[in-house]
C-alpha cells in the first residue's frame, strides 16, 4: 500500500477541520486538552494535541492522507514535523476575518520555507456576506499573481474538491516543468 | 553474601528495594546489553548515577536541562574544564546564575532519568561494590528510593504487558482499512504524532523508534496505544531494508510513476 500526504494549515478557526471532514472517508475530530492523569508516565503535566487527520482511499494500492495542523500558534513547532514528506499544502484563510490575514501570510511563508512544494491558498467562507473580495485578499496577503488563491466553502464537498484538484494540477505542472 | 547476579533473575526494582531496606552504601554496577551503568548509594538513598562514558558532569546536565545556554556550556568546557563540579556549582551560585536548589533538582532529575532507563534492562550482570563511592569531584544527592521503586514496579508490569502485546519490533505498521476506523477520542502527544508520520509498511517499529529517538519501552507504549485505538495494525515489512526510515514525498522515485500517481489522485478526487 502506497501512501502520500497533504497538509492543510492556516490560522485558528480558518476551517481546516471542516475542509478535511468534507472529503475524508474517516471521521475527523479536532480537540485539545491538557492531561495530568495518574496513568501518565511522567510526573510533569503534558499537553496533547489532537490534530485533524483524514483519509481518501484512491485504490487498493494508494491512499492519500490529509493532515491538519494545530491552529494555535503555540503548537507551531509541529509544522516542521508535519511538513516532512508532503506532496503539497493548502493554506486556509477565513475570508470574513481580516485580522487573521497577517497570520495566514506568516504561516504560508513558514511552510514554504520548510518545503518548497506546491501550495494553494484557499479563501474560505466566501459564501458569507462579510467575506472579502478575493482580489482584495490577494493584495493584503501579498500573493504573487502566479499563486493560486481559490474561493472555497469548506463545508461544501465540491468546493473542497476544487481546492484539492488545483493543488494536484500544480503538482503535475511542476513535475512537467521540471522535465523541460 | 556478595550481591551479584543477573537481571534475568533479579530486577532493578528488586535491587533498589533491597538497597533501600538495608540502608546500603556503595555502588551498583550493571552491565547491560550494550552499556554499563554505575549507581551509587549512601545509607539506602540514591547519591549518583552514570551510564558508560556519557557526560554526567554538572555543566552537561545543566546544558541538557536548558539551564545553561550553548554558549555558556562551551565557555565552561573551554575555560573551566579543570575545576570540579562542586567548584563549578559554587561559582554558578555565587554568580547568581542558579540556586543550590536548581542544581540539586536538575541533578536529581538526571539521575532519576538514568534509573528509568535501567528499568527497561531485562538482561545483564550486576554486582554491588560496598567500597565504591561516588566520584569525589561530582556532586551527590540524597534521593529517597520509595517513589522510584513504585514507578519501577509499575513500569515492570507495563513492560511485561507491552512485550506480550508487541513481541517483535521488526514488524511494520500500517493504517487500518477497517471501515469506521478513526481518531475519535484519541488525543496524541507530539511524540506520538511524530511516530504516526513514519507509519508505512516499509518501516519497522524498530526503525521508527530509532528515527524518533524513542527507546524500546516508549515505542511499544505508543504503538500499543495506536493499536488499541484501532488506528494501526502490524504487518510484515514490505520492500528492501533500509537503516533509516524516510518520509518521502512519493513512494517511488520513477518520474513517470510519480506522474501516474498524481493522475490517479486527480481521478479519485474528481470522482468524490
Amino acid at each position: 500500500m502506497q501512501t502520500v500526504k497533504m497538509v492543510v494549515t492556516g490560522p485558528f478557526s480558518a476551517g481546516k477541520t471542516e475542509f478535511i471532514r468534507s472529503v475524508s472517508e474517516i471521521d475527523v475530530v479536532s480537540t485539545e486538552r491538557k492531561i495530568s492523569s495518574a496513568s501518565e508516565k511522567s510526573v510533569k503535566e503534558a499537553t496533547t494535541v489532537a490534530m485533524d487527520f483524514g483519509r481518501i482511499t484512491v485504490d487498493e494500492d494508494l491512499v492519500l492522507y490529509l493532515f491538519g495542523t494545530p491552529g494555535q500558534r503555540r503548537f507551531d513547532f509541529m509544522w516542521e514535523i508535519l511538513s516532512e514528506g508532503m506532496l503539497g499544502f493548502i493554506v486556509m484563510v477565513d475570508s470574513t476575518r481580516p485580522e487573521t490575514f497577517r497570520e495566514a501570510r506568516s504561516i504560508l511563508e513558514t511552510f514554504h520555507a520548510y518545503a518548497p512544494t506546491p501550495y494553494v491558498v484557499s479563501a474560505n467562507k466566501q459564501d458569507m456576506k462579510e467575506a472579502w473580495d478575493i482580489e482584495d485578499m490577494r493584495h493584503v496577503l501579498r500573493l504573487d499573481s502566479k499563486v493560486k488563491l481559490v474561493s472555497c466553502v469548506a463545508t461544501d464537498r465540491d468546493s473542497v474538491k476544487t481546492i484539492l484538484l488545483e493543488l494536484l494540477y500544480s503538482i503535475l505542472s511542476e513535475m512537467e516543468n521540471g522535465e523541460k | 553474601m556478595a550481591l551479584r547476579g543477573n537481571l534475568r533473575d533479579f530486577t532493578i526494582t528488586q535491587l533498589l528495594n533491597l538497597i533501600n531496606l538495608a540502608n546500603k552504601t556503595g555502588t551498583l554496577v550493571v552491565e547491560g546489553p550494550s552499556e554499563t551503568a554505575k549507581v551509587a548509594f549512601r545509607n539506602g538513598k540514591l547519591a549518583y548515577a552514570q551510564i558508560d562514558q556519557e557526560d554526567s558532569s554538572l555543566a552537561s546536565v545543566l546544558h541538557r536541562a536548558k539551564k545553561l545556554s550553548s554558549g555558556q556550556y562551551q565557555s565552561i568546557q573551554q575555560r573551566a574544564a579543570h575545576i570540579s563540579d562542586k567548584e563549578l556549582g559554587l561559582l554558578l551560585i555565587n554568580a547568581g546564575y542558579l540556586s543550590q536548589e536548581d542544581i540539586l533538582t536538575n541533578l536529581q532529575q538526571h539521575f532519576t532519568d538514568i534509573i528509568q532507563r535501567l528499568f527497561t534492562w531485562v538482561e545483564g550482570f550486576f554486582h554491588f561494590d560496598n567500597d565504591s563511592l561516588p566520584p569525589d569531584d561530582r556532586i551527590s544527592v540524597r534521593l529517597n528510593l520509595e517513589n522510584l521503586i513504585i514507578e519501577g514496579a509499575r513500569q515492570m508490569r507495563e513492560w511485561e504487558q507491552l512485550q506480550d502485546e508487541i513481541p517483535s519490533l521488526d514488524m511494520a505498521l500500517k493504517f487500518t482499512d477497517r471501515p469506521g476506523a478513526n481518531l475519535r477520542n484519541v488525543n496524541l502527544s507530539v511524540e506520538e504524532w511524530r511516530v504516526v508520520s513514519y507509519i508505512n509498511p516499509r518501516n519497522t517499529i524498530r526503525q521508527i523508534a530509532r528515527a524518533t529517538k524513542r527507546n524500546d519501552l516508549e515505542i511499544r507504549r505508543i504503538v500499543y496505544g495506536l493499536l488499541q485505538a484501532g488506528l494501526v495494525e502490524t504487518t510484515r515489512r514490505e520492500g528492501a531494508s533500509s537503516s533509516a526510515p524516510t518520509v518521502r514525498v512519493f513512494p517511488t522515485e520513477d518520474k513517470e510513476k510519480q506522474k501516474s500517481l498524481v493522475n490517479r489522485l486527480i481521478d479519485r478526487i474528481r470522482s468524490l
